[in-house]
């Protein structure tokens, strides 16, 4: 092949294209030695230029790299990959966690519901979800946006999420917004890798080890729900929260989505979400949409309840109502 | 020509058919990497810049998106804004395909490979500038067939990605196939080109199309959730591709030597007075209804022209486009512009700029903001992103050069052989 390139080549006839190209018979040694150094200098150039990539084998092992879909992980495919996350857990952030793989309790369908009347806005829940679910400290990052509206107004464009008074303030209403889990949700449909589903008890959960990190979820949820790392979260050891889902509250990888699960490692286990634990009004009321005799039940049969956008047709499994 | 002489050339063909496809490509190579100082010098700017922008990716892989100035409100940027005019620069190219063969133009044949080559390399640049906006790019085999998991056809991305690569293969395909031929000196089989021809005729109208579904079908993004988006897309392609290969071949005739008749031009230039207006006339109509009806569909529109709540951050862009893709379509409409003069040029990038502010600037980032709970985050690209966008540019650029060179020779050996004949 090197010698096809170096000799005088032509397409067509021999003698033709001599007179064509002349420069090619008389220096052809010469130009093919400059192109290969040139070649070789640029390619060591380029090699260089992408040596910062070299973190990615440091940081990232042949195991998680071949890692498969959560739901192509077999029963001792998730211990292994658990053990490693634990491992990575101790030696990136000092802690000692334990992750786990709550499953979906059969029969049992999540909702939530918030009474607009009774929220203050005081913004316990948000911090009550950054600590529980192990979010970067570096920002006030959490699954909850809190909106000071204006009374007289259900216009979003006359909200606030970054109020910093005295609450509650007398002419405002609070609405905490956090992940609907739609039943009809747009951001499951934008995947285009199947990064993110919803689970039979109507959870969206994301795989934090499958997402590629496009971010056309992010741009799809008419909710504002989801969170990107964009960069690795920053935690204290002292502050992480040893008790880990594999599709909650781990700690995520820089590069991947995330988004409110609502705390299916407390819920899926009968315990309320961290979010409700904190409310000091009694706002948020969470349940089993199938148990007849739930608190969500009551609230949906005996309140005039409303969601969010229902224009759009994302059918959310969260609901707000007035007292 | 003598039947002896006739002879000699199907025992030459033959001898070269011998050569392989793969001895053809390292020959074009060696032919493509030939060239005077300034040739070499004009690579080895692109080569620097496109290194600068690796550099900078890799740099972006390590410490993570942060270095960028995106956030969770402005989820996508200059990459996505770039990759979405890009695709309709790959459109653009290919879509004067459609005299050639549909009217049969034979002049055209000369020119339409040159878009063919502005296809490929926008296609690749398409490619590099979604690569790019990935958070994780070593999971990047979660998309492919079998071994990923594709969320096909629900997912608009994945018709995306189909569209971008099937685009790509016919085009390499057409290029690859004709060069060939011509380089063999044979006459290229029409059973073997012109079915894809067409096909890529289609695929072209495909691609920009669901580029355009994968914004338009978000319910939660009113400036982007409307039907006219699709058709705005393709006739700004009508104009930002034909434009693009007008100054490709101005480049070309002063640098090469290598000129198409005048005619294909007069062609392309008639395209983009019909393509911009039906642009312009759909801008008008998009522009009546955000701000008669107003609410939330007016509201990115507000920021985008006149700012809002105090925020400006996109009016001096919008504003420029605006300008630009008037005057150079004033320009277009110019009797001047049929001819090789100054004002064909001035038109051509006047309107590539103005497209590209417009597709990329002017509809991704407004659509962000304000956000889905009305917040406003605004957002100025950093320089990790320009740098980023400046090697895939670069890159594409060489892509580009290496191709046209290849071309013009393969071409030239044929004026050559043709002359002697």
């Amino acid at each position: 092949m090197t010698t096809d390139n170096a000799s005088p080549q032509e397409p067509h006839d021999g003698e033709h294209l001599k007179p064509l190209l002349p420069i090619l018979d008389q220096h052809s040694t010469r130009r093919t030695l400059l192109k290969t150094a040139g070649a070789a200098l640029g390619l060591a150039a380029f090699g260089e230029a992408l040596s910062p990539l070299m973190v990615i084998p440091e940081n990232v092992s042949v195991d998680e790299f071949l890692q498969q879909h959560y739901k192509e992980l077999t029963d001792e495919d998730k211990k292994k990959v658990f053990a490693r996350l634990e491992a990575e857990t101790k030696e990136r952030f000092g802690a000692n966690v334990t992750i786990t793989d709550a499953k979906p309790i059969p029969g049992v369908r999540f909702a939530y519901a918030i009474n607009v009347s009774k929220c203050n806005g005081n913004g316990k829940c948000m911090e009550a979800c950054n600590k529980e679910n192990n979010h970067h400290r570096g920002v006030d990052q959490s699954y909850i946006r809190v909106l000071e509206m204006t009374k007289g107004s259900m216009d979003m464009e006359h909200g606030s999420t970054t109020y910093d008074h005295t609450v509650p303030q007398d002419d405002k209403f609070y609405l905490p917004v956090q992940c609907q889990q739609c039943d009809n949700p747009p951001c499951v449909s934008a995947c285009p890798i199947e990064a993110t589903w919803k689970e039979d008890d109507g959870i969206v959960v994301v795989d934090y080890n499958w997402c590629i990190g496009c971010r056309y979820c992010e741009a799809a949820c008419p909710y504002h729900a989801r969170r990107f790392n964009w960069e690795l979260p920053e935690i204290p050891a002292e502050e992480v929260n040893p008790n880990q889902g594999y599709l909650s509250n781990r700690i995520r990888p820089q590069g991947a989505m995330e988004k409110c699960h609502f705390c299916l490692h407390r819920t899926r286990e009968g315990r309320a979400p961290a979010c409700q634990e904190a409310c000091p009004t009694g706002a948020r009321v969470f349940g089993d949409l199938n148990d007849p005799d739930s608190a969500i039940n009551y609230v949906l049969k005996n309140k005039r309840v409303f969601v969010l956008k229902e224009e759009l047709g994302t059918k959310p499994s969260f609901f707000y109502f007035f007292d | 020509m003598p039947a002896n002489a006739r002879k000699k050339r199907n025992v030459a063909a033959l001898k070269h058919a011998v050569r392989s496809y793969p001895g053809f490509l390292w020959w074009g190579l060696g032919q493509a990497t030939n060239g005077g100082l300034g040739f070499y010098v004009w690579m080895t700017v692109l080569t620097a810049i496109a290194l600068v922008g690796a550099n900078a990716w890799a740099h972006q892989v390590a410490q993570g998106m942060i270095v960028t100035n995106m956030t969770d409100h402005v989820s996508w940027g200059l990459y996505i804004a770039n990759f979405t005019f890009g695709v309709g620069l790959a459109a653009g190219g290919v879509m004067m395909v459609i005299p050639a063969y549909l009217y049969d133009d034979e002049e055209m044949h000369k020119v339409v490979i040159i878009g063919e080559a502005v296809a490929i390399a926008a296609i690749v640049m398409c490619t590099l500038s979604v690569l790019v906006d990935l958070g994780r790019p070593d999971r990047f085999w979660h998309l492919l067939p079998v071994i990923g998991r594709i969320n096909w056809p629900v997912s608009m991305l994945t018709w995306d990605v189909i569209v971008l690569n099937g685009y790509l293969v016919i085009n390499l395909h057409i290029v690859g196939y004709l060069l060939y031929m011509r380089y063999l000196g044979r006459k290229p089989n029409p059973k073997w080109y012109v079915p894809f021809v067409f096909l890529s005729i289609i695929w072209a109208i495909s691609i920009h199309t669901v580029t355009a579904f994968l914004y338009c079908g978000l319910g939660g993004r009113p400036f982007w959730n409307t039907a006219l988006l699709a058709p705005r897309f393709l006739a700004s392609a009508f104009v930002s591709g034909p434009a693009f290969i007008i100054l490709v071949m101005r480049i070309l005739r002063i640098t090469t030597g290598f000129a198409a008749p005048p005619k294909p031009a007069r062609t392309l230039i008639q395209i983009i007075r019909v393509a911009m207006t039906i642009n312009l006339v759909m801008l008008a109509s998009e522009l009546f209804t955000l701000f008669y009806t107003g609410g939330a569909h007016g509201e990115s529109a507000k920021y985008l022209f006149f700012g809002s709540h105090g925020h400006y951050g996109l009016v001096p862009w919008i504003w420029t486009a605006i300008a630009c893709n008037l005057i150079g379509t004033g320009l277009f409409f110019m009797p001047d512009a049929l001819e090789r003069s100054n004002t064909r040029i001035a038109a051509c990038i006047l309107c590539i700029v103005g497209i590209w502010i417009e597709k990329g600037m002017g509809l991704i980032i407004p659509g962000f903001i304000p956000s889905t709970l009305h917040e406003i985050v605004e957002y100025t690209p950093s320089l990790t992103e320009w740098k980023v966008t400046a090697g895939i540019w670069a890159f594409g650029f060489l892509l580009l050069t290496v191709l046209l060179k290849l071309i013009t020779t393969v071409f030239a050996a044929e004026a050559h052989k043709t002359e002697i004949a």
